[in-house]
């Protein structure tokens, strides 16, 4: 039976609004280039190179990281590692408080995740309830014989005992600030910027 | 989404795609070793089948499942309906029950639409007399999106008894909605009248002859066969079955003949297939016929509608308070504020 193309890239529906005016830059795309490079080296070390590694996504911008995390890990080991997308939609914990979005493939390289050490990839790790919904979603699709996390941005606050194992920026905040992360590959922009809060 | 689906024209182009997007993904939970979700868990849907049904219930209640809702299956035969119990109070009785959502299926039109304005559940039409199918709409167009891509200017050709189907009225709004071409073929007996004021306001072609528009100028890119309904057979519509292959079957030859001029050609069917009636079981066997594809939409898609329907925000429903309060079946509600 056939199936949409795999390859295609997928669509970002949410958080697309503008970041307001006041907000100022905390990593610029420089920033972003080399805290990624960093994770990349700390998640070939962490493993011991590139052996069983696979690298998933979370929707809509944990994808490009989890992307270039691939791009820079294949630069030092020579060879690619599969790279993924795992979309988290139907676990949520607070679909009855929003209207409802579209769930969206979850897109797992060949071979699975079985026994391989999968490193989920996310923009900014705040509560800590998205991570918690990935993992019940990896459990559905087979067992890995371990599971990381990497961010971008850790800003703190978190609702669940759940902490990244690798960390672009840590990014003290209080909960009425808000973290805006733009990735070229979704937003044409990169750069990560807070707002509000301040004026308390 | 409208917290009800009676009809497919409830349903914006928006919301026939977010269905479809969320059916993929469903799809794939299909092939997995552990087809479950937690998404709806505490959800309880209830399959109140009127009306004789394999597929559609099945996959009804599969879906429920799947998604982790808790589903029960009625039929009126073994319910109060046989004691003489109305509609009404069936619909206000299981209502009452507090569950989240009502599939009907209901041999009489509109018997949606009216328990919809009694209830405070979500209403799901799964068939209702000749009027809609939505669900089966939804499949159809969610088997052709995944042969053909985009169905915006695709050539669609569904052929049969128009008069009594309710799969041709729910699919040639969605088709619409997602912008493809229609053209409809049934003998002048099973061609609803009025049909040619429809077919203006809607943009879709109608014709009594099925060669001319096999033949014709425009190249079909799908042909969807209707199920001759064989309580109509003794109705005086058609002299004999025979007669009615002859005129408006999908034969081997008009099958070889749609393949010689496009090879990717797909036959749907809603089934169940009168085979040797409307289709022959060369084309319902053929590489071009998605028929069993069909099927294995329907879980998905009806996994898809379950959850649009019921995973958003519990807002409670405006209760229904008399009778005859007319809230509109298709009331919006708060559409896109997170989109």
């Amino acid at each position: 039976m056939a199936c949409p193309d795999l390859s295609a890239p997928t669509q970002s529906s949410d958080d697309r609004s503008s970041i307001p005016e006041d907000a100022r830059d905390v990593m610029s795309e420089g920033d972003i280039s080399r805290a990624l490079r960093r994770i990349g080296h700390e998640i070939l070390e962490r493993n011991k190179g590139s052996e069983g590694l696979v690298l998933l996504g979370i929707p809509s911008r944990g994808v490009p990281l989890a992307r270039r995390l691939a791009a820079c890990i294949e630069d030092v080991e020579g060879h690619a590692v599969p790279v993924g997308e795992l979309d988290i939609t139907l676990h949520r914990d607070d679909l009855r408080r929003n209207p409802v979005r579209a769930a969206h493939r979850s897109r797992i390289p060949d071979g699975g995740i079985d026994d391989r050490v999968v490193v989920l990839v996310d923009d900014v790790l705040y509560s800590g309830r998205t991570i918690r919904a990935a993992l019940d979603a990896l459990s559905e699709l087979g067992r890995p014989r371990a599971v990381r996390l990497a961010v971008l941005v850790d800003r703190g606050h978190r609702e669940l005992p759940i902490r990244a194992d690798h960390v672009g920026k840590n990014l003290p905040t209080s909960r009425d600030e808000r973290v805006h992360v733009r990735v070229a590959e979704v937003d044409g922009l990169e750069v990560v910027r807070i707002s509000g809060g301040e004026s308390r | 989404m409208t917290r009800h689906l009676i009809s497919s024209a409830d349903l914006t182009r928006r919301d026939v795609e977010d269905i479809l997007e969320t059916a993929a993904s469903m799809h794939d939970l299909q092939r997995r070793e552990v087809k479950k979700v937690p998404t709806l868990r505490g959800r309880t849907v209830i399959n109140f089948f009127f009306e004789d049904s394999t597929r559609t219930r099945s996959s009804f209640e599969i879906a429920g499942k799947w998604m982790s809702a808790d589903t029960i299956n009625l039929s009126a035969k073994g319910s109060s309906t046989s004691k003489g119990e109305s509609l009404r109070d069936t619909a206000m009785t299981i209502d009452a029950m507090a569950v989240d959502a009502l599939v009907i299926r209901h041999n009489a039109s509109g018997a949606c639409h009216q328990v919809a304005k009694w209830v405070r559940c979500s209403v799901i039409n799964a068939g209702d007399g000749t009027h809609e199918h939505p669900t089966q709409a939804l499949l159809d167009a969610y088997t052709l999106r995944t042969r053909l891509g985009d169905l915006d200017g695709r050539h669609v050709v569904i052929v049969g008894d128009l008069t009594h189907s309710r799969v041709f009225r729910s699919n040639v709004i969605t088709l619409k909605t997602l912008g493809a071409r229609v053209t409809v073929v049934a003998p002048p007996t099973l061609m609803p009248s009025g049909i040619a004021a429809w077919s203006e306001a809607d943009g879709f072609a109608t014709s009594w002859d099925l060669d001319a528009v096999l033949d014709g100028d425009d190249p079909v890119d799908a042909v969807m066969m209707l199920r001759v309904q064989r309580e109509r057979m003794s109705g005086g519509f058609f002299p004999t079955p025979r007669e009615y292959t002859v005129g408006y079957g999908l034969t081997r030859d008009r099958l070889d003949r749609l393949v010689a001029r496009n090879e990717d050609v797909l036959v749907l069917h809603p089934g169940p297939m009168n085979r040797g009636l409307e289709i022959a079981p060369e084309a319902a066997d053929a590489p071009q016929s998605v028929v069993l594809d069909q099927v294995s939409a329907g879980v998905a898609v009806r996994m898809a509608v379950l959850y649009h329907l019921l995973a958003g925000d519990d807002t409670p429903a405006p209760a229904a308070t008399s009778p005859d309060a007319s809230s509109a079946p298709t009331s919006r509600t708060t559409e896109g504020a997170a989109r």
